[in-house]
């Protein structure tokens, strides 16, 4: 007999029985059964920032003050590459997660592993292109185009360089806990974090690459 | 507390999390492997006009988008108890009125307060 | 007027010299000596009375969300009195700077002023004093026990206090922006604020922001997951409500203010054009984004203010708040309107049109839900008795002024009519009208309401009623005159004025600040002589004022856990419900209260935002890279502590709340 589904009743308590106004037997909140509404939250709050720096590139992306244009500095074949490169990390992070869901820590720190690798390679190709990019003189001062693309993509490579040491620390601290309850809101975090920054990638090389190469 | 049937290791319910399995992750990568494969191939091979590529692209964006919400994110509209999918849709509708918004006043902006001429060996 | 820029002076203190102190400005100078005696006082009675360990332990490292209220009410307080400092400056410069007067601040520090003014009023004394009230009364509302995120709750007020903290160290060692307070470019660009004061203002509000934002989301989940069983949403108290709203609106737009701002730290730090008048930059871009921020903004600085109103109105009118329902879908519907009216702050800049016309209306539209609710509050008045202690007085004086201020709004709203008073006195009347009859009233029916139960006494009623009265007359009497300038054609931030025949209404205006300073000396006796008679004022029920929502259910002050037993809620006005059917407060079967521990992790890791903040603006960059360094590994290893929480023991609970039962009998033995 649960005190709660009297007051679920909306008042319409039996005549015998008190009305309950304080739940003698508490079940208190489960540790840590905010997070991941808390993390999810704060995720949309990161996605508007990024929704600022596309609506900078859409509306100066235009701008190239004579200086290059898409057309002159993208080379698609890399970032083919390194899309693949975030998405087959997105692909190993979710074999991470199942590892946990099955209890194998081991399963679970390899896929971890592999996957910051995966994002270590994303990001030596993107500073890659932008070396390349700033040694050909299109540097982020030369215009409001390159202003614009340089600090949109390297937001997200912040955030990807983030992730990795996010991800760093909790191989550590899986390996000194194990797969407490903690350490699973953190991977499920990290998930979260991780599989965003692959939907924000989609934007970019759809919007910055794709459709530069079409204007 | 006691005579709780669903004790977790720590004396407290299990929290519910999403999940994951490995036809979910599978499903996803396979479409987003095609969602993204399409696009970049239109766009470097060229086989259709700008106008359509540039739709079908920004088409094949969202749809993928959603793919990984699904699949990867697991967004369902049951995830925590809901508040999951309104604050998605809220942020949605939030990006939608700022990047349309911008793009509208800034697009007039730029007409009124800084005109070209039609004849452009005119400007200084 | 070319702006001086501070030299790099080398890589150990960037471009920080002696040169960076204001030694020839005699009223900073005399500032710093009042502000030096004032706090080595201060550091001298705490630590004569060896206060530093009890500051500590119970105060800077609580993660209680009642004393983490309580410290965002003092933030709020002290940076009040700053800013008022700077209108009071600005009043009687303005009263005086005619017939070839040039008043006595120069143009560089009086634009400073008035920068500081708006800076410090929004983010350090309006954003706090919101986020203290919401953080100390929505967990009791609920009948929760805390906020969902303690310790970020403690992160978040010292980041703020470090946003403070860094706007005021601007006063002494270097200078502030001349930019007003949104700081517009070009006039903020590196080229034409090559100084130090436009990098105070960035850093400043970027780090108060990052501890805003996560207070946003902190309290967006606390009300979302923490509500007591048979709290559904549409049983919420309505502050609760327009908490929730309020708090979406922080976490949906202060991310645009956190990235406006970086990309102006980008154009003055590595060049880049966003803003710029050259190589493709757009300033206009950027007062496009400031404000799709910025109206969002001031519905936040509101929201909680209505569900004040709401709450004391329906207290102190002994009856049921009227249309519940309709006040929670004007919340709604205002939350979402928010973010369609931002263009009604740049109507001249040029859009054209149908722009205008388009938002014209939507900012027409959005005062409609306002109204909604001021008929509801009427309507919750009419037919009963109505108690005119000082909360509803200020909830009347509320009404009457805010609905002027929201009157000249909807005029404004008209695009013809902003090409005239954009700009102007008008509008710096409009805004102070609706902030000031708004927000502050609301804040201060909001503190004389739930001051008792913060502290266990009441405000003493005396000096509140002078404190009242000299606001009132004080604010109109300041505010009036510059509506008639402003339809006159006088621009705002004006330091010089050529027109004599316009000194009068600057002089009543600063006769009006005047009475206003002495109701903020009112206000703030009150609270000295409450301190002192806090036994004649005492308040031992919890109840002091017939309250209906939950927080009146426990004792004044609450205990540290809140709530004994967390309550079950059948209604609205949970409390009320719970007296009107006799409910038995349980006096056995006490358990153990799991809470979360004290932590020392906020303060460092703002301390050493604080100090990374410092080093930015001065360009210091072995401090930057280190702090940040810092940052990063102290935030990391917080992370390695598992042990965040404690048990308060059965017994403990017990004895408190035996207390609680002795006193409440002793009450009703005396037929009290």
């Amino acid at each position: 007999m649960s005190t709660t589904t009297l007051s679920a009743a909306e008042g319409l308590a039996p005549a015998d029985e008190p009305v309950q106004f304080y739940e003698l037997n508490e079940h208190p909140h489960p540790e840590g059964h905010s997070t991941m509404l808390g993390f999810w939250i704060y995720l949309m709050s990161d996605c508007l920032i990024f929704a600022i720096l596309f609506a900078c590139y859409a509306v100066l992306g235009g701008n190239y003050a004579a200086g290059p244009a898409p057309k002159d500095l993208f080379d698609l074949n890399l970032i083919a590459l390194n899309t693949a490169m975030l998405l087959f990390s997105s692909i190993t992070y979710g074999f991470a997660v199942l590892g946990m869901q099955q209890g194998k820590l081991r399963m679970t720190q390899i896929w971890l592993g592999v996957t910051g690798l995966f994002g270590a390679a994303f990001l030596a190709i993107e500073l890659y292109e932008f070396a390349h990019l700033i040694h050909l003189g299109a540097t982020p001062q030369r215009s409001a185009f390159l202003s614009a693309f340089f600090t949109l993509v390297g937001t997200h490579g912040l955030h990807v360089t983030f992730g990795i040491i996010w991800l760093v620390t909790l191989m550590v601290q899986l390996g000194k806990h194990g797969l407490v309850a903690a350490n699973r809101r953190r991977v499920m975090c990290l998930s979260m974090f991780w599989h965003f920054l692959d939907v924000i990638w989609i934007g970019v090389f759809t919007f910055v690459y794709l459709m530069g190469m079409l204007r | 507390m006691s005579h709780d049937p669903h004790n977790g290791a720590d004396g407290h319910h299990e929290i519910e999390m999403p999940h994951a399995s490995m036809r979910d992750y599978t499903i996803g990568f396979i479409l987003s492997v095609i969602l993204t494969a399409i696009p970049f191939w239109l766009v470097m091979a060229r086989p259709l006009d700008a106008g359509i590529t540039a739709a079908i692209i920004m088409a094949f964006a969202a749809v993928q988008i959603v793919v990984h919400m699904v699949y990867f994110l697991h967004m369902t509209p049951k995830a925590e108890g809901g508040w999951s999918m309104t604050s998605l849709i809220f942020a949605i509708i939030v990006i939608v009125i700022m990047l349309a918004g911008s793009l509208w006043v800034m697009h007039h902006l730029n007409t009124n307060m800084m005109p070209l001429p039609h004849d452009l060996s005119q400007l200084p | 007027m070319t702006p001086h820029p501070a030299p790099e002076v080398g890589p150990f203190l960037g471009r920080l010299s002696i040169d960076a102190i204001p030694l020839h400005e005699p009223i900073l100078i005399f500032t710093f000596a009042a502000v030096a005696i004032g706090g080595l006082a201060v550091f001298a009675l705490i630590t004569r009375y060896r206060l530093w360990g009890y500051l500590w332990t119970e105060w800077f490292t609580t993660v209680d969300h009642k004393k983490i209220g309580i410290m965002y009410m003092i933030l709020g307080l002290v940076m009040f009195l700053r800013g008022f400092a700077d209108a009071i400056m600005m009043r009687i410069q303005q009263a005086m700077a005619f017939g070839g007067s040039e008043g006595y601040l120069n143009a560089h520090h009086y634009d400073q002023i008035f920068t500081a003014h708006g800076v410090i009023m929004i983010f350090f004394v309006a954003m706090p004093f919101i986020t203290g009230l919401m953080n100390y009364i929505v967990p009791l509302q609920i009948g929760a026990r805390d906020v969902s995120f303690p310790f970020l709750n403690n992160f978040s007020f010292w980041m703020t206090t470090a946003g403070a903290v860094l706007t005021m160290v601007s006063l002494f060692i270097g200078e502030f922006a001349q930019t007003g307070w949104l700081a517009y470019p070009p006039l903020s660009g590196i080229a034409y604020s090559p100084n130090v004061g436009v990098d105070y203002y960035i850093w400043a509000l970027q780090i108060a922001g990052v501890g805003t934002t996560l207070s946003g989301i902190n309290l967006i989940v606390t009300i979302l997951k923490l509500r007591a069983p048979g709290m559904g949403l549409m049983k919420m108290p309505v502050f609760t409500w327009t908490s929730l709203c309020a708090n979406i609106l922080i976490v949906a737009s202060f991310p645009i203010l956190t990235a406006t701002l970086a990309l102006l730290s980008l154009d003055r730090y590595v060049g880049t054009n966003f803003f710029t008048n050259d190589f493709g930059g757009s300033p206009m871009m950027y007062v496009n984004l400031i404000w799709i921020w910025g109206h969002p903004e001031v519905y936040i600085l509101i929201l909680p203010l209505f569900g004040v109103f709401s709450e004391v109105t329906s207290t102190f009118s002994g009856k049921r708040l009227f249309g519940y329902t309709s006040m929670v879908y004007a919340t709604v519907c205002i939350t979402i309107l928010s973010y369609l009216v931002w263009l009604h702050h740049f109507f001249t800049m040029g859009s054209g049109a149908s722009v205008n016309s388009f938002f014209g209306i939507t900012t027409m539209v959005i005062s409609i839900p306002t109204g909604a609710k001021l008929f509801n509050w009427l309507f919750t008045m009419y037919r009963g008795r109505i108690r005119f202690d000082l909360p509803m007085m200020w909830t009347i004086a509320f009404m009457l002024t805010f609905v002027v201020g929201g009157m000249t709004g909807v005029l404004l709203a008209v695009p013809p009519a902003d090409f005239v008073l954009h700009n102007s006195l008008f509008l710096v009347a409009h805004f102070h009208n609706v902030i000031i009859g708004g927000v502050l009233f609301g804040l201060f029916a909001a503190i004389n309401y739930w001051w008792p139960k913060a502290f266990g006494f009441k405000l003493d009623v005396f000096w509140g009623k002078i404190s009242f009265w000299t606001w009132v007359i004080g604010f109109w009497m300041a505010f009036m005159p510059l509506y008639i300038l402003g339809l006159m054609g006088v621009t705002r931030r004006m330091r010089v004025f050529d027109d004599q025949s316009l000194q009068i209404f600057f002089v009543i205006a600063g006769i009006g600040a005047a009475v206003i300073a002495v109701g903020i000396l009112a206000m703030l006796i009150q609270f000295a002589v409450s301190i002192w008679r806090r036994d004649q004022l005492r308040d031992e029920t919890g109840d002091p004022w017939g309250g209906r929502t939950l927080e009146w259910a426990t004792t004044s002050p609450p205990p540290d856990y809140n709530f004994a037993f967390t309550p079950v809620v059948h209604d609205l006005d949970a409390w009320y419900d719970m007296k009107r059917r006799n409910h038995a407060r349980p006096v056995t079967g006490f358990r153990d209260i799991h809470m979360p521990s004290n932590t020392g992790a906020g303060i460092i890791l703002s301390g050493i935002g604080l100090v990374m903040g410092f080093a930015l603006v001065w360009h210091i960059w072995w401090l930057v890279g280190a702090s940040f360094i810092a940052l990063i590994a102290g935030a990391i290893i917080h992370t390695f502590n598992y042990k965040r929480d404690f048990h308060i023991p059965a017994a403990t609970v017990a004895a408190t709340e035996d207390a609680r039962t002795r006193k409440l009998a002793a009450q009703s033995a005396a037929g009290a």
